[in-house]
């Protein structure tokens, strides 16, 4: 018997891919010369002419080759298309935009400096971010510390205890989720500043970043423990340990690295939190390394104030600031996606 | 004869530490409750007053006005949240208007048009997206789109203008609840995506083989067997992205000219957010106008949580349709 | 599976071919599959006369299913997939460059496992869905409805429930409401892939009537686990293996034969219950 080699004939042909390229060029020469010669103009032209002749040439190859239905189904195809294409544009545009703008803004002084000698709209070479990189490292830490416990153990609470309140506590949780941060900020005034503390400070901050972060952290939690074979549980009770031995021996190590990504990304959740910060930390300008006491800046609210101030120099300090706050965030997503990509046992 | 066997009874008396442990593991899980029942009436204290005082004018007035004595007192106070009630709203159902269809188009592009290796880097993307901080769309968005949409919205109110919600009188652009919905839109479409992704990821495999045994092109598959089972999950989808829209502070902020007069013409560049009217006045209020703030917060989230709500129950509803 | 043996008196001796059947017929040439680097399948050719009825018979992993999934061209849905050789109907290529795939389904239709009526269809709806996916036109849809259900052997049952969801009926009425679905589009052949697995022994026996009525009219090919029921339905049976390599067909011949005298060893001792 011959050798006899796999192919695959419902793919495309090299022939197929020929003609589906020069159809492609040939509607993007229309598209263009149709754009220079009517009065028709600018990037939504482009694209709108572009995808509405593409859909209809494919529709009406696809007519003359194989009918109606083959023809709807290939000008469906180029519509959904363009709806991908149409969700990618404005990431890419804020990627180049951040990076292109806030790259001018980007000198080794800004990573040295506060703004306590310099105001927004100085040369950038005075002043700088360092004040805001630490008072956001400060505040979404302590947020850490507070919502991580609260976030796990209502994940234990809905996968191992499974008592009466489940239902419920999980409908809150997706509730809790939904809360507008200025709500978050405005509670954190109406509970402790007004009555209690009476001054802005970076913990205020943080609470209501908890608040926001909690959900997150419990939802994440959640599914990872949910990954966990019952067996293990199992196992673990069968050896005689205590409900609370299995889960803090067997259940919790097994699931840590999905545990330290549900922490990461709810960090990346509320790390660029802006609304809160600008009712609840003051936002100073000089590096205050106590998070209870004193105005506290961070990077939202140091982007926040060179935006409003809005001269150049300061609009361009804002970029700057954005795109440090950027980085931050896709390195903690990047860490997450990393950690949560390998299994979740060892 | 026999009697019918009874069953025993099983009675486990868990171990002391086992008890704390679920105590303490209960407590943690009610966190929620007790966080969500204190934001209600902290902010139901605060704004008792104003919420007496206004009565049901708070929901339905525009004016935002209050003017003090000498020694502040307050003489004469007006608030109502109606204009930024209704820009709130506005905004929101412009964005999911934007959005739905574009995530529907991605979703389905994602489930069955992609390659494997396009799918992985677009699922990667949308999601990193989710993590963009809403500050960066709201300057972004001030500063880029918004020139391009004012463009748009010109077109629009230049064909369609004849449609009163389109109508522009007087003939300004600038800031209107269609730029913040766009810049919303953009927001929450990785929310919309990612849950119809999910959805129409479940949607069972058998019947869209029987489809296809039919006789069925791609797009006629689709249109038989997965949207109607992700029809819910969709519609729960965009209640989601219309709650977070609804919610959204600072990126509404910087695109949104807030004016305290009801505007149903989205296209005009006169909007209200009840978030952003917080930030807006927070900075030089009164201790009495906070109070309205507080109110206003109040009624912002019920508002948000009911929303919310209905996306759950709806979502959750598809879970079961299934099969 | 000892009982088998005494099936073969009551088998049905094989019909002339193509009497009253639609098309002429279909026919595998050296069919190969493969699953990425897994070669799944190996060199089949296979013949199929108009009005016959071809029982695919053999042990699981065998590569049965994914040949009846070569024939309307479901196999290329799983990613991996690769296939040689070629289809013909009605002595054309399926696989043919410039065929349209959905034209192919329409007139080799197929009955799955487990049956699947749409969840949001009706009962009458769920029938004529073929029609509407693939937007054909026809002069009376009561007609083709109550054609199609009567044919099925289902009529009796849901004439008065035509409105009701499809989800309602029994799982051996859902699977005859499936073929009735198969049926509204006129194929020339009927695919059935172990179409009685999910199902109680009644409702198999009435599925096994609508076959044999079914093959008066057209060519069916049924892939079966139970030899009784291949016995019981089919004109021919062609016998598949797998071992360790990829599937091939050891053999096919009338039915009669293949339980009563295989010519090889193999078949002999998987249709007399020794493996498998």
């Amino acid at each position: 018997m011959s050798e006899v080699k796999p192919t695959a004939p419902w793919k495309a042909s090299k022939r197929d891919r020929i003609r589906d390229g020069l159809i492609f060029l040939a509607t993007a020469l229309f598209t263009f010369l149709a754009v220079q010669a009517t009065p028709l103009k600018g990037k939504l032209a482009y694209f709108v002419l572009f995808f509405i002749s593409y859909a209809i040439a494919t529709g009406v190859l696809s007519f003359l080759k194989y009918g109606y239905m083959s023809a709807k189904d290939s000008a469906v195809k180029v519509i959904i298309a363009a709806g991908g294409i149409l969700t990618v544009i404005p990431i890419a545009s804020i990627l180049a935009t951040i990076i292109q703008k806030g790259y001018k803004g980007i000198k080794p002084n800004i990573f040295t400096q506060d703004m306590s000698l310099a105001t927004s709209t100085d040369p950038l070479t005075n002043g700088g971010l360092l004040h805001a990189i630490i008072g956001t490292l400060l505040l979404v830490l302590v947020a850490l510390i507070l919502s991580v416990p609260i976030g796990i153990l209502t994940a234990l609470y809905l996968t191992e205890i499974k008592g009466r309140f489940t239902k419920p506590i999980r409908f809150l949780v997706q509730a809790m989720s939904g809360v507008p941060s200025i709500v978050a900020g405005l509670f954190v005034l109406s509970a402790v500043i007004y009555p209690i503390t009476k001054a802005n400070s970076g913990f205020m901050g943080s609470l209501a970043l908890t608040i926001l972060m909690i959900p997150t952290v419990a939802r994440t939690s959640e599914e990872v423990l949910n990954l966990i074979p019952q067996d293990l549980r199992e196992a673990g009770t069968a050896l005689g340990g205590t409900q609370w031995r299995t889960v803090a021996m067997i259940v919790l190590p097994a699931a840590k690295s999905g545990l330290i990504t549900a922490m990461i990304l709810g960090v990346a959740r509320i790390a660029g939190e802006t609304a809160p910060l600008l009712l609840l930390t003051g936002g100073g300008d000089r590096v205050n390394g106590n998070p209870f006491n004193d105005p506290m800046g961070s990077l939202p609210f140091y982007i926040w104030k060179s935006f409003s101030a809005g001269s150049e120099e300061a609009i361009t300090r804002a970029w700057a600031g954005l795109l440090v706050l950027v980085l931050l965030v896709l390195i903690l997503f990047t860490t997450a996606r990393f950690l949560s990509t390998r299994k979740v046992t060892r | 004869m026999t009697t019918a066997p009874v069953p025993r009874e099983i009675t486990t008396q868990p171990r002391r530490s086992d008890r704390v442990f679920r105590r303490i593991v209960t407590a943690g899980g009610l966190s929620s409750l007790l966080i969500l029942g204190l934001i209600t009436s902290f902010l139901g204290y605060r704004g008792f007053e104003i919420f007496r005082s206004e009565g049901l004018s708070f929901i339905t007035g525009a004016d935002w006005t209050v003017s003090y004595d000498e020694s502040n007192n307050v003489v004469d106070s007006n608030f109502g949240l109606g204009a930024m009630l209704v820009g709130t709203i506005l905004s929101a159902l412009v964005a999911v208007v934007i959005a739905l269809p574009i995530s529907v188009a991605m979703s389905l592009f994602l489930n069955f048009y992609a390659p494997g290796w396009l799918k992985k880097i677009l699922v990667t993307v949308i999601d990193m997206m989710a993590a963009f901080p809403s500050i960066l769309f709201g300057i972004w968005g001030f500063l880029v789109l918004m020139p391009s949409v004012e463009y748009w919205a010109k077109l629009i109110n230049k064909y369609l203008g004849w449609i009163p919600i389109f109508e522009v009188n007087p003939y300004v652009f600038t800031r209107s609840p269609f730029v913040a919905g766009v810049v919303l839109a953009i927001m929450i479409i990785p929310i919309i995506t990612s849950v119809s992704r999910e959805v129409f990821s479940q949607a069972p495999l058998d019947r869209i083989q029987a489809a296809y045994a039919l006789g069925a092109t791609r797009w006629a598959m689709i249109k038989a067997v997965v949207i109607p089972h992700g029809r819910s999950g969709v519609i729960g989808g965009a209640m989601l992205g219309l709650g977070r829209a609804m919610g959204e502070t600072v990126a509404v902020y910087t695109v949104l000219n807030i004016v305290f007069q009801i505007n149903w013409h989205v296209l005009l560049g006169a909007g209200g957010n009840v978030a952003s009217l917080i930030v807006l006045r927070f900075g030089e209020a009164t201790p009495y106008e906070i109070k309205a703030l507080m109110a206003a917060g109040l009624v912002l989230f019920a508002l948000t949580l009911v929303v919310n709500a209905l996306a759950d129950v709806i979502i959750k509803r598809t879970g079961k349709s299934g099969r | 599976m000892t009982s088998s043996l005494s099936d073969v008196a009551n088998a049905a001796t094989p019909r002339v071919p193509g009497s009253r059947a639609l098309g002429t017929g279909l026919e595998a040439r050296g069919i190969h599959a493969w699953f990425g680097k897994h070669h799944a399948l190996a060199d089949v050719s296979l013949d199929f006369a108009p009005g016959t009825v071809t029982a695919l018979i053999g042990p699981s992993g065998c590569g049965k299913s994914t040949f009846i999934r070569t024939l309307n061209r479901m196999h290329e849905f799983i990613p991996s997939a690769a296939m040689a050789g070629e289809v013909l109907l009605d002595g054309k290529d399926v696989y043919a460059p410039g065929v349209d795939v959905t034209k192919i389904r329409l007139q080799i239709g197929m009955v799955f496992q487990k049956p699947n009526p749409f969840p949001s269809m009706t009962i009458g709806e769920n029938v004529l869905s073929g029609l509407k996916l693939a937007q054909l036109k026809t002069e009376n849809k009561d007609d083709l409805l109550e054609e199609c259900l009567e044919r099925a052997g289902l009529w009796k049952e849901v004439k008065d429930r035509l409105g009701a969801h499809g989800g309602s009926l029994s799982g051996g009425q859902q699977q005859r409401l499936c073929i009735a679905r198969a049926l509204a589009v006129k194929p020339q052949v009927l695919l059935m892939d172990e179409p009685c697995s999910a199902l109680d022994p009644g409702s198999t026996l009435r599925i096994e009537e609508t076959i044999r009525q079914l093959s008066e009219t057209m060519t069916i090919v049924i892939v079966t686990h139970n030899m009784q029921q291949a016995a019981r339905v089919s004109d021919y049976t062609a016998f598949f293996l797998s071992d360790g390599g990829p599937g091939h067909m050891i053999e096919v011949a009338p039915t009669t034969e293949i339980f009563s005298r295989p010519k090889d060893k193999r078949t002999e001792d998987y249709v007399t219950g020794r493996f498998g």
